[in-house]
């Protein structure tokens, strides 16, 4: 855990917890210096998963998967209050390739539901409430060579929403879902990536500074099917997404990017959850963030599951925050575990640093001045993600919006 | 002709028991083409001097006055500073994650040049400097002093002199942390600037080991945040046989 609101650096790298093959969850007990055995990582979550707000108690701070939340900022959307407020408007563009279709539904249709369970009140609330779900086809074996995008632009009020991709077997798309404007949002997106099918799914979240949204995305992969998520925001007071992953069935790739800005009271929670229930799948997973100004709160927690049943797994996971000035605050926490030793490898790292004086120092007294030396660092704190998403477009649009927020730099 | 005059400067830092005075009145001058060894024990204060004439912020200036070419230096920001010409050397250059040799390089020649080098040109330059410094190209791709061992890291800070080309070079204990062939290959590429004529060089150094290739045109033994002595190159040979004990006798060393 990188718990960084002081001038020095926190850095965990590497360690893994390694169970006997086949002995289940033997991550605890006589010997292993625990004194009782660790549930599973979803067994944390208090409830279990379910479509029903109902089930799920209202959240009050405490419970592990609330803790970093500050839930009086979150709209009324996890305790019933925001389900009874005035529903706001989304203006929604839609950009859709030929073959491509789209459809809004009622929640009894059958494409709905495929991927997961909402895991925690909002999400659930987001599946109680939305009253029509906008469904994504790209029909099996369709290559598309330009993105799905799908423009989200809130005008206010509360909004439940519900978004099905469902990509058939053998298709290659990227979907891009880019919201602005303002409003408070709770939402599910269910990503389907079928049988040696290819998708790239990027969420834009270039909120209005005063906007409030949850999104859970659940992701279900396909056999040898490839999946990309890129989650990017930079705009919001409180957003917290929390991409999820499970496979279908063997030979699956799932590889999970992020990126995030949090300004002067902004706070940012990534949550991930990454299921390996299935033999010889692969994940990977980098996020990257920076933070300036009074309170901006990044929170990110990597959670990877091998059960016993995931021989052959492959995973690794980053974290990597960099802090530009005091006042800041980040948590950052990898959770690996290993229910058997019979995989190809499993590692995480997670490192907060501060671009501290001793940097801005070494630049300066190379000529280059204090606004400039800070660009410098952060650009290339960036850049080495944004490269990897592979889509030039974004990769565009991305680095003109870091520059944009350098530009807000406090100096 | 580039000149640095330092007069009666005073430098404090900031300790648990309030200021600590680390330069009691130093008086020097440099210029253009000279070389200046300064010279003394750990804690002498010679490292102080050197920081403070680049502006680090930990270091507070009480009296005295630093001027380049009759500017006032201490008025100037660390970035100003640099594009005014002086540069330092460090003993310790810190990592920059995220940010490639290559990219700082050009950076902080566009900054110190006040326009971005012509392309072609600069790849040139920067390939022949680093050569000079039997330098592995593949370096300018890694991140600026990210995994880098002692040696690389001095080779990098003179491989920024040779670019940068600053009127006055303060070359802080460049010598530590070298082996043999290390510090031959990098007193060259001092060697190379110097003999442009164009930089005056100040060489802190705890050792006369460097003096072999690097000829000083002046020695001055510092102690107890001052110069007590100068002198030719001579005076180094005397500090090689006799060390710094007849100067930090009674003295305020560390």
């Amino acid at each position: 855990m990188a718990d960084v609101n002081t001038p020095s650096g926190s850095t965990t790298a590497g360690s893994i917890e390694v169970g006997t093959a086949g002995a289940g969850a033997q991550l605890a007990g006589p010997g292993t210096g625990r004194a009782t055995v660790k549930q599973p990582i979803d067994a944390r979550v208090s409830v279990k998963p379910s479509f029903d707000v109902n089930d799920f108690p209202v959240p009050h701070g405490r419970e592990e998967d609330w803790r970093f939340t500050p839930l009086h900022r979150l709209g009324g959307l996890h305790d019933g209050t925001a389900a009874e407020a005035v529903r706001g408007e989304d203006k929604v563009d839609l950009g859709l390739p030929e073959g491509v279709s789209a459809s809004l539904v009622g929640r009894d249709d059958e494409r709905i539901g495929k991927a997961g369970k909402p895991v925690d009140r909002v999400a659930a609330q987001a599946f109680s409430s939305f009253e029509q779900a906008l469904v994504v086809t790209v029909p099996k074996e369709t290559v598309l060579t330009e993105p799905v995008r799908i423009d989200v632009h809130a005008e206010g009020g509360v909004r439940f929403a519900h978004v099905v991709i469902d990509v058939k077997p053998f298709a290659e798309a990227v979907v891009v879902i880019n919201h602005t404007g303002t409003g408070t949002r709770a939402a599910n997106v269910e990503l389907l990536v079928g049988d040696g099918a290819k998708l790239t799914f990027v969420s834009v979240q270039d909120w209005d500074r005063d906007a409030v949204h949850a999104s859970q995305h659940t992701a279900l992969v396909g056999r040898d099917a490839s999946f990309k998520s890129v989650v990017v925001t930079f705009g919001g007071d409180l957003v917290r997404i929390h991409p999820r992953v499970s496979y279908a069935a063997p030979g699956g790739e799932a590889e999970l990017f992020g990126l995030y800005f949090a300004d002067a009271g902004q706070h940012l929670e990534h949550r991930l959850v990454i299921d390996h229930d299935t033999p010889h799948c692969r994940s990977n997973v980098a996020y990257k963030g920076a933070l300036q100004g009074q309170d901006a709160h990044a929170v990110w927690v990597g959670d990877v599951l091998i059960r016993a049943a995931a021989e052959g797994t492959d995973t690794y996971e980053l974290n990597r925050n960099l802090v530009l000035t005091d006042g800041a605050r980040v948590d950052s926490i990898p959770n690996l575990e290993i229910e058997t030793g019979e995989i190809a490898g499993a590692g995480h790292a997670s490192a907060t640093g501060r671009f501290d004086d001793e940097q801005l120092f070494y630049l300066q007294a190379r000529g280059i001045p204090a606004d400039e030396a800070r660009r410098l660092v952060v650009r290339g704190f960036f850049a080495e993600l944004v490269q990897q998403i592979g889509v030039a477009e974004i990769q565009d649009r991305l680095m003109e919006k870091i520059e944009a927020e350098l530009e807000e730099t406090v100096a | 002709m580039a000149t640095l005059e330092i007069r009666d400067l005073h430098v404090s830092v900031e300790a648990e028991n309030g200021p600590r005075e680390i330069l009691r009145g130093v008086d020097l001058t440099v210029k253009q083409g000279e070389t200046h060894a300064i010279m003394g024990p750990n804690g002498s204060g010679k490292s102080t001097l050197a920081y403070s004439l680049a502006g680090h912020p930990k270091y507070t200036v009480t009296g005295g006055e630093v001027l380049l070419d009759g500017e006032d230096v201490l008025a100037m920001s660390v970035d100003e500073r640099a594009r005014a010409g002086v540069f330092l050397a460090m003993q310790y250059p810190v990592e920059v994650p995220g940010v490639s040799v290559s990219n700082f390089l050009r950076t902080a020649a566009t900054a110190v040049r006040g326009e971005a080098p012509k392309l072609r040109l600069w790849v040139k330059e920067v390939k022949e400097a680093m050569a000079g410094l039997q330098m592995d190209p593949a370096f300018a791709e890694r991140n600026v002093n990210e995994g880098f061992s002692g040696g690389e890291k001095k080779r990098h800070e003179i491989l920024q002199l040779e670019l940068l080309k600053p009127k006055i070079a303060i070359l802080d204990e460049t010598d530590s942390g070298l082996d043999v062939d290390a510090l031959r290959v990098v007193s060259e590429g001092i060697n190379r600037v110097r003999e442009s004529g164009e930089v005056g060089t100040l060489l802190v150094t705890h050792y006369t080991r460097i003096l072999r290739y690097i000829k000083p045109d002046h020695v001055h033994v510092f102690a107890a945040g001052r110069i007590v002595e100068s002198g030719g190159a001579e005076l180094a040979d005397k500090l090689e046989n006799e060390g710094y004990e007849s100067y930090v006798k009674g003295g305020a060393s560390e």
